[in-house]
């Protein structure tokens, strides 16, 4: 059971292609960690994997535990247990966090079912206390106003709700002072299971510290680059991404001398 | 459309989408000239004074160009020849719903008409087509002297009262629409509540057209005495038919000192229908008069339900909601004549705009010189849901003096594609994101609105969004 990847190509509709071949499997039960310079394709992985309609996959596989996932409508892949937390959570006028979430969960019953209300605010409640989350929150506008802290939270607390078999996690930690970080990391740890597969997406190792992953992967050029254990976060932090280019230019120099 | 055969009535999911065959008794034919009028006042069995009024209104509505300064040229395709202006099946509402004929039972039972009425209204009037098939209102308020019936029951039964008022609000001659309702009207309400009487239920009238090629043109009349209160529901709905129907309802409403009227309408018409209408309300000194009008479906609205201030720190409100589809134009917004001094006005309009759906805000307040201490606050805020879709905003605000203060505010949004993204990586389809974007847009004022209304609103929005999707 994994999540699977495979020599996709994507590009903005009509643009250069960002991702050139990836491949990628992200266990049930594992984290794994993509690290990766700005502009590597970071973003545009999380958002081609969960359908945004701005890219175009010109070739290659998303397999959900077998399904190839490219040909469903986002809501499609996100009902079968994709999870995105953005980067920049997507405010909503009008809407209440509580009425929003019970949205989401109405949509993955069948027709004719209810949720049940009582049910859905205790858990609600239970898993906003977990992130420190006021009552408060159940009436606010999604996202509206929010701090950069309120949002990822936010992000964490419908993860936590919706159960997804495989979350992306995109660049959680960016807009978060140090103790918003602890919080929102220790939430997601308390949702790492068996049952969930997590890609974690961030720039800088610090959020590593927090969610320690399984597997590191280095993303450049649209291509995993390299993959090793947590190790080679710290090693990525002390030498810098240019370390990785550079031994990269070296692979690159010595395929181009293999091949003559 | 003939069906002969229940089972075999045309619905889809709109619900008001089902018509019966027609069996009227009384049917003034096609077209619109006096012997209709005298066709409508011989059936009705009206006194002379009313008979005289709408001839006279007639010749008003003859001699008056349509309007053309503003609105839409539309209006020009409404071919008043070929519209029917009169059908009933009899004359006198029942008071028992068992009494309704089995035809028009079943109508108002789909739309959920005396469920309704047992669980939250103090009073229920339905009409079908041009006249009221039920009619009745709670005892306890019968004794507390509250009058709750149709138009043609109270300018006969209470004259002394509707003579008063009738056709004061509204002059005959206000617009052409106004005087074509003048002189062929038919049904509506006649509401009077005595002084100091808080009816604390809401009275509801349904009105249903079933007939194609009809107008329907009911006349309400509300009356609230000093220091009572009562709110009035309206829901309105037509099915679909190929050809025009022309829905052109005169409304008038009198707030004595101190009272307080709350009127709220939820409109469903379907998308061949043209819906002129004209309301307006007067506010006595402290009365309160509040609008709630939700605008939804038609082919064409044109609709701006006004207050005139006329006694000091007298309360007008409007707040309205246009949803305009595909093919659909909502030309709405709100007049307040502010008249005395230290009185107060409020407008918030939302409107929704799909695919090529076209909403309008024309608004006018109009405060004089000479008085002191007035107050208006206008917001309109339109949602865009595509490209194609279309809003304008035509506020007309006089304010002259200093000692009046004014504030408007307009806003113009789209929904975004990240927004519905956003919503879709949740597990909501593109159609619920939608619906659910656009229920948030107007969510603060839906709050305003009784419960079982804001339910049936959401539920309307829900079915607009399910079609203009995919």
């Amino acid at each position: 059971m994994s999540l699977v990847i495979h020599n996709l190509h994507a590009r903005v509709a009509g643009g250069q292609e960002i991702l050139r071949g990836l491949n990628l499997e992200v266990q049930k039960g594992s984290v794994h960690a993509i690290m990766g310079p700005n502009g590597s394709g970071k973003s545009t992985l999380s958002k081609v994997i969960s359908g945004h309609p701005d890219y175009e996959v010109t070739s290659g596989e998303v397999l959900l535990d077998g399904v190839d996932v490219l040909a469903m409508e986002p809501d499609a892949r996100a009902r079968a247990g994709l999870f995105l937390a953005f980067q920049y959570p997507v405010e909503i006028p009008g809407v209440s966090n509580a009425n929003f979430i019970r949205a989401a969960l109405q949509a993955r019953l069948k027709d004719g079912e209810e949720l049940d209300a009582v049910d859905y605010y205790g858990d609600l409640y239970k898993e906003m206390d977990k992130l420190e989350i006021p009552r408060t929150f159940t009436s606010r506008s999604v996202n509206e106003g929010f701090s950069g802290g309120e949002k990822k939270r936010n992000e964490v607390l419908q993860m936590a709700m919706l159960k997804p078999a495989y979350a992306i996690l995109d660049e959680t930690d960016s807009g978060l002072d140090i103790d918003a970080l602890k919080v929102v990391a220790a939430g997601v740890n308390a949702l790492r299971s068996p049952s969930v597969g997590m890609l974690v997406i961030t720039h800088y190792q610090r959020l590593l510290d927090y969610i320690a992953p399984d597997v590191v992967h280095v993303l450049v050029g649209g291509r995993i680059v390299r993959s090793a254990g947590p190790e080679l976060a710290y090693e990525l932090e002390s030498k810098g991404y240019d370390w990785i280019k550079e031994t990269l230019t070296e692979d690159a120099h010595a395929v181009e001398l293999a091949s003559v | 459309m003939s069906t002969e055969v229940i089972s075999q009535i045309d619905v889809d999911r709109t619900r008001g989408d089902f018509s019966y065959p027609e069996q009227h008794t009384f049917d003034a034919g096609t077209g619109l000239t006096h012997g209709t009028v005298d066709y409508i006042a011989d059936v009705k069995q009206e006194p002379d004074w009313i008979r005289e009024f709408r001839h006279k209104a007639l010749d008003v509505f003859l001699s008056k160009p349509m309007p053309t300064h503003w609105a839409s040229k539309d209006l020009e395709n409404i071919v008043f020849d070929n519209i029917r202006y009169y059908l009933a099946n009899s004359q006198r509402p029942t008071r028992s719903w068992d009494e309704v004929p089995d035809d028009v039972k079943r109508t108002f039972e789909r739309l959920g008409i005396p469920e309704q009425e047992r669980k939250f209204l103090a009073g229920v009037e339905a009409q079908f087509d041009s006249e009221a098939v039920y009619s009745n209102m709670k005892k306890a308020l019968g004794d507390e002297g509250v009058i709750f019936v149709g138009s043609t029951e109270g300018l006969k039964e209470h004259p002394e009262i509707f003579k008063k008022w009738f056709g004061k609000v509204i002059p005959t001659g206000d617009n052409k629409f106004s005087a074509l309702n003048s002189a062929v009207f038919s049904g509506g309400s006649f509401i009077y509540v005595p002084p100091g009487v808080k009816v604390k239920h809401p009275l509801q009238a349904y009105f249903r057209i079933n007939a194609e090629n009809f107008g329907q043109f009911e006349r309400t009349l509300i009356i609230a005495d000093e220091g009572s209160e009562v709110m009035y529901m309206e829901g309105c709905t037509a099915p679909k038919f190929e050809t025009a129907t022309l829905h052109s309802a005169v409304v008038e409403l009198v707030a004595m000192k101190g009272a307080k009227i709350q009127y709220v309408t939820v409109q469903n018409w379907s998308a061949n229908v043209f819906n002129l209408v004209t309301k307006r309300a007067i506010a006595h000194e402290e009365a309160e008069v509040k609008w709630i009008d939700c605008n939804i479906g038609s082919r064409l609205t044109m609709k701006y339900p006004g207050v005139v201030l006329k006694g000091r720190k007298a309360r007008g409100e409007v707040l309205s909601i246009a949803l305009a589809n595909n093919g659909q134009h909502q030309d709405t917004g709100a007049k307040m004549i502010h008249a005395a001094d230290e009185t107060t006005s409020n407008v918030i309009s939302k409107s929704i705009s799909i695919g090529h759906g076209r909403s309008t805000y024309r608004g006018q307040v109009h405060i004089p010189r000479h008085l002191k201490g007035c107050k208006n606050n206008t917001e309109c805020d339109a949602l865009l849901i595509n490209s194609t879709s279309r809003t304008d905003t035509y506020p007309a605000i006089t304010v002259r003096g200093s000692r009046n203060s004014v504030q408007h505010e307009a806003s113009v949004s789209q929904v975004s594609a990240e927004q519905i993204f956003y919503m879709q990586q949740r597990g909501l389809s593109e159609a619920q994101a939608m619906s659910l974007s656009v229920n948030g847009f107007v969510n603060d004022l839906v709050r305003e609105f009784p419960m079982e209304y804001s339910v049936e609103l959401k539920r309307l929005i829900d079915l607009e969004m399910e079609g203009s999707v995919g």
